[in-house]
């Protein structure tokens, strides 16, 4: 178990630029919660500081009841597995299911039967059991991206942090996504994804947090957030087809899907 | 009839090493001034479409490639060193492969090519500013271009091919780690070039955009050309889906609506299509 807690956190670069300024948030265990935000908000610098790739420069974070800054980062991640924002900035293996059996071979110390098993799981849920043996820098790019989700499925940690696992996904990818992240779900683990996909966070995620220039700006359901205009300006966010659609047909600020937005126009008749 | 500035003639092409060819037996002919967008599922022979027109297929992978590349009615291999990349500018998918990390600071990044193609020093900074404001990257010339964020990373990319103002554009996925208003602002650059003449080949994801942008889209699956046309005579195609392709929202809400006794007598692919038919019913 662990709950995340950011208790006023702020970051600075070595090269004295702030990133991230004075942020607090607490995610419960279990929770899937997406970040949504312009580029350069911080995002990444913030979901860094929960696995302990980096510590803040004010502030604290928590990871159940563990203050990161009394542990490693090799401690904390364990509990929290971050995915980079670019697989290449974590992939290093000369094939798939080196890389997938790492964490559990090199970090957890794992036996072999349960390296196999945990390996062989991750690579099904991510889609690549056919591709065990491939170079993965042979792979495109949105393949590499699910090569690196799938070596932290394999560690199987409390917390999952994904960023912009999104980025460049075809339609089968966008749902294997999605598949990965209910079945994560479903085992109590806590799922936090970084994404521009606007769709995709409203499908997928029941809490979004939003940050613009270094703070978060607001958190709240996919309702709350798509109708709140000036939240969608700040963050460079946009409105939702359905959401635009409503308005024009004057349906009210109730629908954000577009299931929603078609079972009402037919319900309308 | 437009100019072919662009042709591929039965073209097939295999990575070193690889079983099986990555593009199969590809003909296409592009005429000039038009945005061309790209489309096709992970794996499916974008990116090494782009590296083949570019001629980076052969000289830099060094794969073996059947039938040939035209460009301006000339075979890309037959061009001297140095005129292919002067006339073509390609933004690669991956933004921290294109950053050069010879230089120091975003805007010397940025000038870096210009300084190869010989512009003087007035005029390079007057176009690197230019560029720089479009892309909404100003703030950080003086930065270092490996301490972005990735989105910010991605913006100098395009930023350091699009000052180089080449003839034809092909742009991989530049988009991909954008904001929602970043994205939508690179297309409007993007049609800004094609309204100058410049051709554009531009690989997407995000179909509601090509939707709004392309003049014509080209579909590739499993390394083969399996449709092309204007935008929104392919867009309609509901069975793009079973090609793996995200068909774009605005189609599949009316589509559905349509199942559900709700016609509007088309089916649009626009915002402005939509807001037309939905404001007339
Ligand atoms: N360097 C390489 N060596 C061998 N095979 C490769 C190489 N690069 C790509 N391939 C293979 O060629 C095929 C087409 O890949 P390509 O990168 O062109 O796809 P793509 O449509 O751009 O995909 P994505 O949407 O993921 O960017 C894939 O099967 C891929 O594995
Ligand atoms: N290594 C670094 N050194 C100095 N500044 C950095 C470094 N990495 C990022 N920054 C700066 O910190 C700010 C926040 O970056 P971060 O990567 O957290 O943004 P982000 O919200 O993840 O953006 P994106 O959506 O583009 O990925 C940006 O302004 C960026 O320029
Ligand atoms: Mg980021
Ligand atoms: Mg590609």
């Amino acid at each position: 178990m662990a709950d995340i807690l950011l208790d006023n956190v702020s970051f600075t670069y070595k090269n004295g630029y702030e990133a991230v300024s004075e942020v607090s948030l607490s995610i419960k265990q279990g929770e899937k919660v997406a970040i949504l935000g312009q580029n350069g908000a911080g995002k990444t610098t913030t979901v860094k500081m929960i696995n302990n790739l980096q510590r803040p420069t004010k502030g604290k974070v928590m990871v159940g009841d563990k203050n990161t800054k009394d542990y490693t980062t090799a401690q904390i991640s364990k509990e929290v597995g971050y995915v980079f924002q670019n697989p290449d900035d974590q992939i290093f293996h000369a094939t798939v299911m080196e890389e997938v059996a790492f964490g559990p071979r090199k970090a957890l110390k794992l036996p072999e039967e349960e390296i196999k098993r945990r390996s062989e799981r991750a690579l099904e849920l991510t889609g690549l059991a056919g591709q065990k043996d491939e170079n993965p820098f042979e792979l495109p790019l949105s393949i590499r991206k699910f090569v690196a989700i799938a070596a932290i499925i394999a560690s199987d940690p409390d917390v999952y942090v994904f960023d912009e696992p999104t980025a460049g996904q075809d339609r089968a990818g966008l749902l294997t996504l999605n598949k990965i992240i209910s079945e994560l779900k479903e085992q109590g683990k806590t799922v936090i994804t970084i994404t521009h996909d606007i769709e995709f966070a409203i499908h997928t995620f029941e809490r979004i947090i939003v940050m613009a220039k270094k703070k978060v700006i607001r958190d709240g359901t996919p309702e709350e957030i798509f109708h709140d205009d000036e939240t969608l300006k700040k963050a460079m966010l946009k409105t939702p087809y359905a959401v635009r659609f409503a308005r024009e047909l004057e349906l009210g600020e109730t629908i954000t899907t577009n299931e929603q937005l078609i079972e009402e126009i037919v319900r309308r008749g | 009839m437009a100019d072919k500035i662009i042709e591929l003639k039965n073209v097939t092409y295999t990575y070193p090493l690889a079983s099986r060819p990555a593009l199969k037996d590809i003909s296409l002919s592009l005429e000039e001034g038009k945005l061309y967008g790209i489309i096709g599922g992970n794996g499916s022979g974008k990116t090494t479409l782009c590296i083949t027109i570019c001629g980076f297929a052969t000289k830099f992978e060094k794969g073996s490639l059947d039938g040939s590349v035209l460009i301006k009615g000339k075979d890309v291999e037959d061009y001297e060193e140095g005129e292919v990349s002067r006339m073509m500018g390609y933004v690669l998918q991956n933004p921290f492969s294109q950053i050069s990390g010879v230089r120091e600071t975003v805007l010397e990044e940025i000038a870096y090519g210009l300084e190869n193609l010989g512009v003087a020093p007035e005029k390079m900074e007057e176009r690197v500013i230019n560029i720089a404001k479009k892309t909404d990257i100003e703030e950080l010339l003086l930065k270092n271009p490996y301490e972005l964020s990735g989105g910010q990373q991605q913006r100098v990319a395009l930023a350091s091919v699009l000052v180089l103002e080449p003839e034809i554009l092909i742009i991989d996925e530049p988009t991909s780690q954008l904001d929602p208003e970043g994205t939508e602002s690179i297309f409007k650059i993007i049609r800004t070039l094609k309204e100058e003449g410049k051709t554009v080949l531009l690989v997407e994801h995000k179909i509601d955009l090509l939707a709004e942008y392309a003049d014509e889209i080209i579909v590739l699956e499993n390394g083969c050309h399996i449709k092309s046309g204007p935008t929104h005579e392919v867009l309609i195609q509901r069975e793009l889906e079973e090609h793996g392709i995200q068909l774009p929202q605005i189609s599949v809400i009316f589509d559905e609506l349509k199942k559900r006794g709700k016609d509007y007598g088309a089916i649009p692919v626009t915002c402005e299509e939509a807001l037309k038919l939905l404001k007339n019913a």
